[in-house]
This record gives structure tokens, sequence and C-alpha cells, in this order.
């Protein structure tokens, strides 16, 4: 419990500058503010009639659909990179090139492709996702003891049984990790995806956009709360199923 | 009974290089014929090619000169015939001790419930009830020995290879792991080509001992052991043939002609 003394005494200091005037709400809003903020966010929305609830499902949807593209072609594609060092080579210069820009930078050419909407905000979250799962695939996969294949070998393997029962599970942890370093980065992106624009009016990078449009500090800062929240909840379910299938050490 | 059962013709391997252009003579020649059932240890000093030998006669080398035969046939690739118990265990980490037993009936498509009553009497044989359900890094050194040599010999091999498989136990486990396979044996009539470092381990289990020279590898000499069995580890034909052999390999570390040469 004693780790939570410090946040205590900063949440009460910090509602003490706001209550005693030192600090302007306008510019930070004092805790218990954000918490009235987010209960306005809950019940009567932003925009209004436009529920928090609702901007939650809308991002996840967002995100579910670039992170599930991402990770059906990242950890095939990057099982493959380590398996076969042809097939690196072949693949690797493309990768270096579109792997350095930033997926933001390319919110403008994804618009003028696909227009605003689902599937542009899906395919800015799916390059953010999608480099890191590959990678730590191939990486994983690199990093499996060659003995364990040649053991395989020695007991009839074929390249299937190698490819499915030495590579698969072997990189296994390494796709966790890349798994969860891309929905970190796909979360990431997906709010900046959302604050330049969204068609179906719903997602938390709109709503807290449309709460600065409307100078609401309160409830742009509860907005980022449930950001930073549910970003740790996802991250937190990849863990616990993670440990649920990995069961070696 | 007599008949040549694995034979090694003029077997060679030099490692090449790429980046540093360089070679490594491993192996210069090595002939050997060995009979079925036989247990055959191979000593030699450190770095001698030992390892490199019994991947070569896995099928696990793809360039190497010579020959090898099974009982008359070439070995081109692994093949479950000739089982390599590795100097470094090699468990696969992700698999329970009965799914590392289980690896080479699964690939060989045996269905489940079968494949678990082979593993289970595996595992009886093994002394290690209790503990199928455990990964690789939950197991004892001495443990994680016997599951590798269990995995090898489920698939009843021809010929069972094991890379000083007791180097890393303490020296218990280690002779309790040598009773173990003197047990093991008696029931089972192997033939075993045994790589260890240890001389006294080489005496005690042996039917023949081959030494080896530095590198690179070939056949200093050849020892017959006919004691009966089981084997008194202080009895005087041990000690005759134990300092027989430690007398070789001493001049072999003394001697300084350049290696590769
Ligand atoms: N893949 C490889 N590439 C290049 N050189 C190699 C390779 N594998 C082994 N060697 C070299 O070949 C020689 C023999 O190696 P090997 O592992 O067969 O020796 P060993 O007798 O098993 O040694 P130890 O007793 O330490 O296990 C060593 O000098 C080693 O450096
Ligand atoms: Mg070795």
């Amino acid at each position: 419990m004693e780790r939570y003394i410090p946040l205590l005494v900063l949440l009460c200091l910090w509602q003490a500058l706001c209550s005693f005037g030192i600090v302007a709400s306008y510019v930070l809003p004092s805790p218990i503010e954000i918490a009235i903020g987010f209960w306005d966010l809950l019940t009567v929305g932003m925009p209004p009639g436009h529920l928090l609830y609702y901007h939650i499902l809308y991002s996840l949807y967002r995100v579910s659909l670039g992170f599930s593209v991402a990770c059906v072609l990242g950890v095939p594609l990057g099982l493959l990179m380590g398996w076969s060092p042809r097939f690196h080579n072949l693949f690797s210069p493309i990768i270096e090139i579109v792997r350095p820009v930033p997926p933001l930078a390319w919110i403008p050419i994804a618009i003028v492709w696909l227009g605003i909407g689902i599937k542009s905000s899906a395919f800015i979250i799916f390059l953010g996702a999608f480099f890191p799962i590959l990678l730590n695939t191939a990486s994983g996969v690199l990093a499996i003891n060659p003995i364990l294949i040649d053991a395989a070998r020695t007991l009839n393997a074929t390249q299937r049984d190698i490819f499915f029962k030495v590579l698969v599970p072997g990189s296994l942890p390494s796709i966790f990790v890349g798994m969860r370093v891309g929905m970190g980065v796909a979360w990431m992106t997906l709010v900046a995806a959302e604050f330049s624009g969204v068609k179906e009016g719903y997602g938390l990078g709109f709503m807290i956009m449309t709460a600065r449009d409307i100078q609401r500090p309160d409830e742009i800062l509860a907005g980022m709360l449930v950001i930073g929240v549910i970003g740790f909840a996802v991250d937190w379910l990849f863990r616990t199923w993670e440990s649920r299938i990995r069961l070696w050490g | 009974m007599n008949t040549v059962h694995l034979e090694l013709v003029r077997i060679g391997k030099t490692f090449l290089d790429e980046k540093l252009g360089m070679e490594t003579c491993a192996i210069a020649q090595i002939d050997l014929k060995i009979e079925k059932g036989q247990f055959v240890s191979f000593v030699g000093p450190s770095g001698c090619g030992k390892s490199t030998l019994l991947r070569i006669i896995s099928g696990l080398e793809n360039s190497f000169e010579g020959e090898v035969f099974l009982d008359g046939k070439r070995i081109l690739k692994p093949h479950n015939e000739v089982g390599l118990v590795f100097q470094q265990y090699a468990l696969f980490p992700w698999r329970t001790m009965c799914e590392n037993i289980e690896m080479g009936l699964e690939i060989m498509g045996m269905g489940k419930t079968e494949r678990r009553a082979v593993a289970k009497e595996y595992i009886r044989l093994f002394g290690m009830e209790g503990f199928e359900h455990l990964y690789p890094c939950q197991l004892s050194g001495g443990m994680q020995q016997r599951v590798a040599i269990a995995r090898t010999l489920i698939m009843n091999p021809k010929v069972v290879m094991m890379d000083e498989p007791f180097g890393s136990l303490d020296s218990q486990t280690r002779n309790d792991m040598q009773e173990f396979l003197m047990d093991l044996r008696q029931k089972r009539n192997d033939t075993v080509l045994f790589v260890t470092h240890n001389v006294d381990e080489a005496v005690f289990l042996s039917d023949q001992i081959v030494v080896l020279s530095k590198r690179p590898a070939r056949i200093l000499r050849i020892f017959e052991i006919n004691c009966s069995r089981p084997r008194d580890r202080t009895s005087k034909e041990a000690n005759d043939i134990r300092r027989e052999v430690i007398g070789i390999l001493r001049r072999e570390r003394m001697d300084t002609s350049p290696v590769g040469s």
C-alpha cells in the first residue's frame, strides 16, 4: 500500500492548487472536476448524445481490425523470414524502406486511397502494429537453438514438422512480445488517426478533439485517462493470455 | 552376431569458414567397423572432433569425406534408425517431459493415446514417474539427461549415440546414471556409440574403447574389454586399461607437433 502514498499526496496537492485558485481550471481542471467530466462523458456524451461507451467500442473495433490483419500477416511472414534466409533476403529491403516511415505519416495518403473511415484508420493501425509483430517473430525464429532443429531431424522430422513443431512453439514467446509491442503502437496510432477525422462520429481520439473544440479540458483529461486505462487493460489481457499458453520457463 | 553393423569408411571432415576463408580440419581419417550390440566408447582430447564424428554418423552433416554404412546401406540424411543424444540435452523447452519423449512417435504419426502409453512405459523404465508433466527447466540435470536418452531410445534406433551424456553431472549422479545405463543394456542390448572425456566411465561401460588423437581426429588405438559385467570399477584389468588409455592421452597432449598437418 505504501507505493500508493506518493500518488495520493500528488492528487491532494493538485486538488488544493485548483481549489485555492492558484491554477485556473480552464488550464488544469482539478481531480474532482475531471471525475465529474468523466461522469458527463458517460451520461451526456461528447458531443452530447455520443456516449463514452460507444466511443470506446468504435475505437476497439478499429484497433481490432487493424491489429488482427497485422497479426494474420505479420506472424506467418515473420516465421517465413526467420525460417528461410532466402525469403529474408528477398523481403528485408522492402521492409527496411517502409518501416522507418512513421505510421502517422501515412494518414494523408491513406485518406486519399481509402477515404475517411474505418478502412483508412484500420490501415494506419495495421502499419503501426505490423512491423513489431513481423520483426519480433522473425528474430524469435532466428534465436531458436539450431541444436533443437537437429534433434528434431534425428527423430525423422520433415521440414513441415520442423516448422510446426519447433519453429512455431519456439518463437511463441517472441510472437507474444511482438503482439504486445504491436498492440501498444496500435493504440497510440489509433488515437492520432482519429484526431484527423472519423466518419462515424465516434472514437476516443475524436472524442477528446471534440472536447478541445468546445473547451472542456476536464473531459479531455478524463478521455486521456480512459485511453490509458484501456491500453493497460489490453496489455494485461495479453499477459494473462500468454501465461495461460506459455507454461514453460 | 559377428557381422558388421555400422561401418565408417575413410571418414574425414574439414570445416570451411567462408567469412574468414579459414579451414579447420576436424577429422583426418577414420575407418571403423562396429558389430551389433557392442558398446563402443570414444575418448580423445577436448575439441578433437568427437561430436563432429557423431553428427556425421547421424546424417546431420551434409558435407564430409567418406561413407557411413548401416547394415550395408549408406546413411545420407538423419533417420530415426540412428539416434543421437546431444551433448547439450537439446530438449524442447516448450514440451513437458512426456511430450519430449513422445516427439519421435508424434512425428511418426502415432495417435495420442497410443504414444502416451508407450511414453509412460519409458517414464517408468527410467524411474521418472510423477514428473511427466513438468517442463525441462523444472527438472534436475540428471533427469533432463534421462529424458533426452528416453526420447532417443523410444524410437528403438539400431544405433544409439550419446555425446558426453553425463559430462555435466556431479560424480554421484554420474555413477548412478552409469549403473542405470548398464541395467538398461542388459534389457535391450542396443548398439551404443558413447563419447566421453572420462576414462573411468569408458572402462566401466564399454566393450570397446576407441582412443582418438587430438584434432584432426584419427584412431590411435582400440581397446577390447572382455571383463564380465557387472564390472568392478577397481579390478586389476580395469586399472590396467585405464592406465594405458590415460598414458596414450597424456602423450597425445604433450606432443606439440602442429595441429592439422
Ligand atoms: N560448425 C563448425 N564450424 C567450424 N568449426 C567447427 C564447427 N563445429 C566444430 N568445429 C571445430 O571442429 C573441431 C572439433 O569439434 P567437435 O565439437 O567435434 O569436438 P569435440 O571432440 O566434440 O570437443 P568436446 O570434447 O569439447 O566436446 C573443433 O576445433 C571445432 O572448433
Ligand atoms: Mg563434443
